[in-house]
Formats: structure tokens, sequence, C-alpha cells
């Protein structure tokens, strides 16, 4: 029979203790149930909605408004050059997908408490389905932006190649907060209280209603610890043509992302072990 | 069978169960369901230290599964039989990778499939059709393992008409037989059960066990829980008796059923409570504590559902004189959260004794409408808010177990209570108003399964 590498022949069960390994390759043998969780999620998330997916675009849209009034219109901050309502879209894309992906990551094991308690699959594969679901949103945003990019007459050079690298590191950052985050909601619900305040404080603490270039470039890269910035600012270099150099930013944000995405991963296996006791 | 199961790994056993034990923590630990609380418990533990008497405690511990051994051969039926509480729950949770056991290990050969729940990943917005590919690809099956056998599945659970129909739609039986069907096409090389096929009607249930049959004679390893001693005998080859978390038996299934029935009959779920913890000043102990299920005229049952009755009695001696003392028993959920409260000042009652004096104190809780799960039976004994005279705070535990008839309902959602309630849908359109109820697309059979009792 074909199921083999799903389960190896011979298993051992034993108590573990402390660190232990991340056992990627059997999330990898599992990838035809992640690819059904992303489909489950997808299929339900906009049942009983009037607008459906829509909400994948309004969410952005809508807050692109808000900020073009307030912040573009009445503060006037500087935007690079470019028409506010373009510069604040480009960093709300992946700021929009970043915040969900983590509001959803945080809760799915709560959520999925009557799976954890009744079968065995890895468990990195539930918060993992969650960010990947949220890509499917993300992809819908994108027309939008590409129409506004025409209607302002901006093409994007070159650069836009290194696109795929700041979704990629917008994902591992999400995927990395998750991770964290729904590890510790199993054991302390106050997690759910503090998405909120968390994620609003995010986005200020990233260039998404200024840009960066308002930082003297010395701190620049201590602010770039906050990985959304090396993505924010990433995005709106490859489709804008900012003038903000981004190169070290992006690079130390890259380090932060995949610090929190690697810890974020061995403290969700280390505490996965009480996960169906305490759930 | 697998093929890929190679002759080596045929001379070991399926199944090597070694010293397996499982310990869990009540109290303290698990109480931490807020950062704010595991905060107070860290500067009560500091006031503890000083002196002072604190309510919650160091975590208290019990062994839900102690020291268990034993091996199943290939192609082995083994029925696991035992009361509740008796670890049956916790070894097939740890056999199917759920929990993690404290000691000891597990040795298995091939690829381990367990059903300790009908409807697993079932969900109700989705159509029959597509239940069937998610919940078949979180049991472990492959998609193309699910497409070639996806006719056979549907043919099986009788639902063919409504297969894309949303299962909310569904009666509980044509849900119960799906859900069933699909795991029934699960082809594990060891197959791990709970007492899941006590579902649908009494034809469908003949149907599963059928089935079970043909799985047992393929040569699979099977590891069945049941309460239904007449499918143990019927379909296993050896049985296993746990009693409090150890295996106090391992037979042939006739031997092995007939001491659980001697057993039943003895008094239900007695703690000794000598070596329990107590609080309090001690001018009188509860020395024993019995928990049992009852039917409505009285007699004692075997298990507790939603819904029932359960006697919680207790044997209090005074060593002082006590006057005027309220006694109660509490529930609490696995988590140590509080949720029944029963006492004799509730009702006005209050307890005298002289020392030497031995008192039989009964609660009869009627309609507890707790969901499954286990939970906690504490006691207490004193005058409220002037002093402790005994208490435990974790004395024994109560299991409740699903009801056969509302599998579904009960075990979907988490929570702790399980209201009465009714329910209608009103769906309108323009032109008509139509009364759905969700057993209206139900053929006559499945109303009467969907029925309430």
């Amino acid at each position: 029979m074909t199921h083999a590498s799903i389960r190896p022949n011979t298993l051992r069960i034993e108590p573990t203790r402390g660190w232990v390994a991340l056992r990627l390759r059997e999330v990898f043998a599992y990838r035809e149930l992640l690819f059904f969780l992303v489909w489950r999620d997808l299929k339900v998330r906009y049942k009983q909605t009037i607008l459906g997916v829509a909400w994948a675009v309004l969410q952005p849209l809508l807050t692109m408004f808000v900020f073009a009034v307030f912040f573009g219109r009445l503060a006037r901050v500087p935007s690079d050059g470019v028409p506010y309502s373009v510069f604040a879209y480009t960093a709300l894309v992946p700021w929009t997908f970043f915040a969900t992906g983590l509001t959803m990551a945080s809760n799915s094991l709560v959520g999925s408490a009557n799976l954890i308690t009744k079968v065995y699959f890895p468990r990195l594969t539930i918060p993992l389905a969650t960010v990947l679901a949220g890509l499917v949103d993300f992809a819908l945003a994108f027309p939008l932006l590409f129409a506004l990019m025409w209607r302002n007459g901006i093409t994007p050079g070159i650069q836009v190649v290194w696109l795929p690298l700041f979704v990629a590191l917008a994902f591992a950052t999400a995927l990395g907060v998750g991770l964290w985050l729904s590890a510790l909601n199993v054991e302390f619900r106050d997690v759910r209280h503090v998405v909120p305040f968390l994620t609003q404080l995010w986005l200020f603490a990233t260039p998404i209603a200024y840009p960066s270039s308002l930082l003297p470039e010395k701190w620049r890269a201590l602010y770039a610890l906050n990985p959304m910035v090396g993505v924010v600012e990433g995005f709106r270099w490859a489709l804008l043509g900012t003038s903000t150099r981004p190169g070290p930013m992006i690079f130390v944000s890259a380090l932060a992302a995949m610090a929190l995405l690697v810890s974020g991963a061995f403290f969700f296996r280390r505490m996965e072990r009480t996960f169906a006791d305490v759930v | 069978m697998s093929s890929d199961v190679s002759a080596s790994v045929l001379d070991q056993p399926a199944i090597r169960v070694a010293n397996l034990g499982k310990q869990y923590q009540l109290g303290a630990r698990a109480t931490h369901r807020t950062i704010r609380e595991a905060l107070v418990a860290r500067v009560r533990g500091v006031g503890r230290s000083f002196g002072r008497r604190s309510h919650r405690r160091a975590p208290e511990r019990f062994w839900a599964l102690d020291d268990v051994s034993f091996d199943v051969a290939h192609g082995d039926v083994v029925g696991i039989i035992g009361r509740n509480g008796s670890g049956k729950s916790t070894l097939l949770k740890i056999l199917s990778r759920i929990v993690e056991p404290t000691t000891g290990s597990i040795d298995l050969v091939g690829r381990v499939g367990s059903l300790l729940e009908v409807g697993t990943g079932f969900h109700p917005d989705l159509t029959g059709r597509e239940n069937v590919f998610l919940s078949g690809a979180i049991l472990g099956m492959r998609r193309t393992e699910i497409a070639s056998k996806f006719d056979e599945i549907v043919e099986f659970a009788e639902v063919e008409r409504f297969i894309d129909t949303q299962v909310k739609h569904y009666s509980s039986g044509m849900y119960m037989r799906l859900a069933f069907s699909v795991a029934a096409h699960l082809e594990p090389d060891v197959l791990v059960v709970d007492e899941v096929l006590a579902v649908g009607d009494a034809a469908f249930q003949k149907k599963c066990l059928g089935k079970m049959g043909t799985v047992a004679r393929h040569g699979r390893t099977v590891l069945f829980v049941s309460h239904n001693m007449g499918a143990v005998v019927s379909l296993c080859s050896r049985a296993l008796l746990l009693d409090a978390g150890r295996l106090v038996l391992d037979s042939d299934p006739m031997t092995v059923a007939a001491r659980y029935q001697a057993t039943l009959t003895a008094p239900a779920q007695t703690t000794d409570l000598a070596t329990a913890e107590h609080i309090g000043s001690g001018k009188a102990r509860f020395i024993e504590l019995h928990v049992v299920p009852e039917r409505r005229d009285g007699s004692a049952r075997e298990m507790m559902c939603p819904g029932g009755r359960v006697r919680i009695e207790t044997r209090i001696e005074a060593y002082g004189t006590i006057e005027s003392a309220n006694v109660g028993i509490t529930i609490y959920d696995a988590t140590g959260y509080r949720l029944v409260d029963a006492n004799t000042a509730m009702q006005g009652q209050f307890v005298s004794m002289a020392a030497g004096e031995e008192a039989r104190i009964a609660f009869t809780l009627d309609d507890v409408r707790l969901k499954p799960g286990t939970y906690l039976v504490g006691l207490w004994m004193g005058r409220t808010n002037v002093e402790d005279i005994d208490g435990i705070l974790y004395a024994a535990t109560l299991e409740v177990e699903p009801d056969p008839q509302q599998l579904r309902h009960s075990e979907q959602f988490p929570g702790a209570y399980l209201c009465a309630f009714e329910h209608s849908i009103a769906i309108s359109s323009p032109q008509t108003t139509a009364e759905v109820t969700p057993s209206s697309l139900a053929r006559p059979r499945d109303a009467a399964v969907a029925a309430p009792r």
C-alpha cells in the first residue's frame, strides 16, 4: 500500500522532555491534510456573509480611505513621492495579510480543540493551514493594487522580481508570531485579549501610514527589528520604486522574521505535548 | 494488511506496551487559565511559605494509568474493558498519540488508525461529499484512497441522495452513518476503536458490528474499548480488564467479561479517603466516598450520561464535637474549575456530631446535564467563613459518558453544560415560507432516530 510515508513502519511512543525536534518531514507527509484544512478554512470563511470574498479587498481598501483622509490630507504625512493612497494601500495589502494571519493563527488551536483531543496529526499543520489560507485573501487584494498603480501611472521596475521574497517574509512573520500566540493561547486565554491590542500597536510601529524615511537613517536598522518594516518597505520599493533605500532594513527584518519563526516553531513543539490535556 | 511491513518486523508484536503510566496534575497548575491566576498563585505560594493557610494548594496528582504492560500480536483483536475512570480512554488516547504518557513506552508496528469519536473533523457547513474527504484526510487517509472508496463509503452510509447537501441538514442518523462509514473504510494495520459502534438504529449497529468483524478477519490488529460485553465476546480473541488505572486481568473474552460483570454489582466507585490530602481542623474526617450513577428508580447503573442521576455518599467520623456544620460536595471540571455545589446549608440543614459518632450523608443529584468528560468531586465540611473542619479538594472522579443517542451533539462542541432545548428554523423567500427542521430531509426511519427521547 501507499501510506507508508504517512506513518513510519515502527513507532515508539514515550514521554518527551524539554525541547524536541520539529519533525518537519512529518508535517510534509501530512501535506494532504494541510491542503484539506486550508480548503475547509476557505470554504467556510465567508459562509453566511453578504459581501463574501469582497471582504478580502474591502478591509485594506477602507483602511486606506481612512488613512488617506486623516494622515494624507489632514496631517499631510509625506509619502516618498507617490500619491498617498497608493503609498498606503501598497503597505496595507501585506499588513492585512499579516494581521489576519496572526489573529486567526492565535485562535486556531483553541478553535480546533475537538480535533486535537480526538485524533493525532502534526499539530503544526493547524496554525500553518490558517496562515496559508490567508494567502488567498492576500492574492485577491492584488488586482486593486495594480489598478491603483496603473491609474496613477506607476509601473514597477525590474526590482519587482524581489516581491516573492517580501511575501515570504510576511508569511514567516505571521506564522512565527502565530505559533507563539497559538501555543500560549492553549494555556493562557489572555492571549485573545492581547491580540487586538498587539496588532494595533504593531500597526503604528510599522511604516504604513507614514514612510520610514521620517526616521533618521542610523535608527532605521534598529527599527527594522520589527520584521514588518522590511516587508512594507520592501513592497513599496519593489512595486512603487520609492526612494527609501530598504537594503539594510530588509536584511535586519529577514533575520528578525527567521528568529521569530524558528523560536516560535520550537516553542510550539515544546508546548505541544500538553495541548490535548489542557485545551 | 500492508505489504510494506517486512518479515523482520512481523517477528515483533504489533503492539508492545511497557510500564505505561499517565499522571494527571490537578489543582494549581492546571487551573492557571489566565496569566493573572498564574501570578496570583505565585504570590499565594510566597504567602504559604510564611505559614498562611491557602485555599489553593500544591498540585495534586493522580495516576489515570499505572504501570500497564502487555503485548498484542499481529492480527489479534483485543477488547479493553473496565469501569468508568479505569483508564481505558487514557490508554486509547496514548495509543492514538493524542496525549503523551508520563512513564513507560509503546512500540507499534505499522500504520495506526484511531476512532475515538464518530465524525471527527466533520464541518456542518460542508456537504456530505466534502466532509467525506475532509474527515478522511483528518483520519489519515490519502486523497486517492478516499476517492477510490468514495462510492463504497456513500453506499454503506445509505445517504446517496443527500451527498451534496450540507450535513447540518442531515438527521442525526444520517450524519452518524456517514461519519462511521468514512471511519470504517480506514485501513490501518493497527486499529484503535472507542465505543463508537453504539450509533444509529439497531439495523445500522448490526451493520457496523459486521464491518468490524470483517476488519478483524482480515488479519488487522484491533484494540476495541467497549461496555458491550456481547460485542467484545463475539469480536475479540482476547480481553484486558482495567481497574483504577491498572491492568488486573488479561485473558479470553468470556473470562474477562464474567469478572467485569461481577465487579459491577459491587458498590461502584468507592474511594477510601485515608490517603487523601485533607485540609481543616481535623475535628472530623471524611472516611469514604461513593459515587454511584443511578437510574430514575434509584438502582445503580454502570455509567452516567448527560442528564443522568448520581448519588454521592460520604461517611464522616467525628473526633471532637461538631456543632451545626455545613457538609457539601463540589464538582469541578478536569481543569479545576468549579461547576456544581450542593451542601446541606443550601437546604437549611446542619450536621452536629459528638466525638466517636459516624455520619453518612448522601446527595442525590438529578438531571446532571454535564457534557461527557471527566469531572472531579470535592468534599467540604465546616462553618462558612468560620472554620474548615475537613476538606478534600479532589476526592474522586465522576465520568460522564456520551449518550449513545446523542453522540453527535455532545462531542462536537466544547463547554460543560448541556441544556435541554428545542429549535426551529424559518427560511423565507418572497413567495413562500417553509418550516425546515434538521430532520425534514430524512426518511421516516431517520426521523425516528433523530427524535428526542
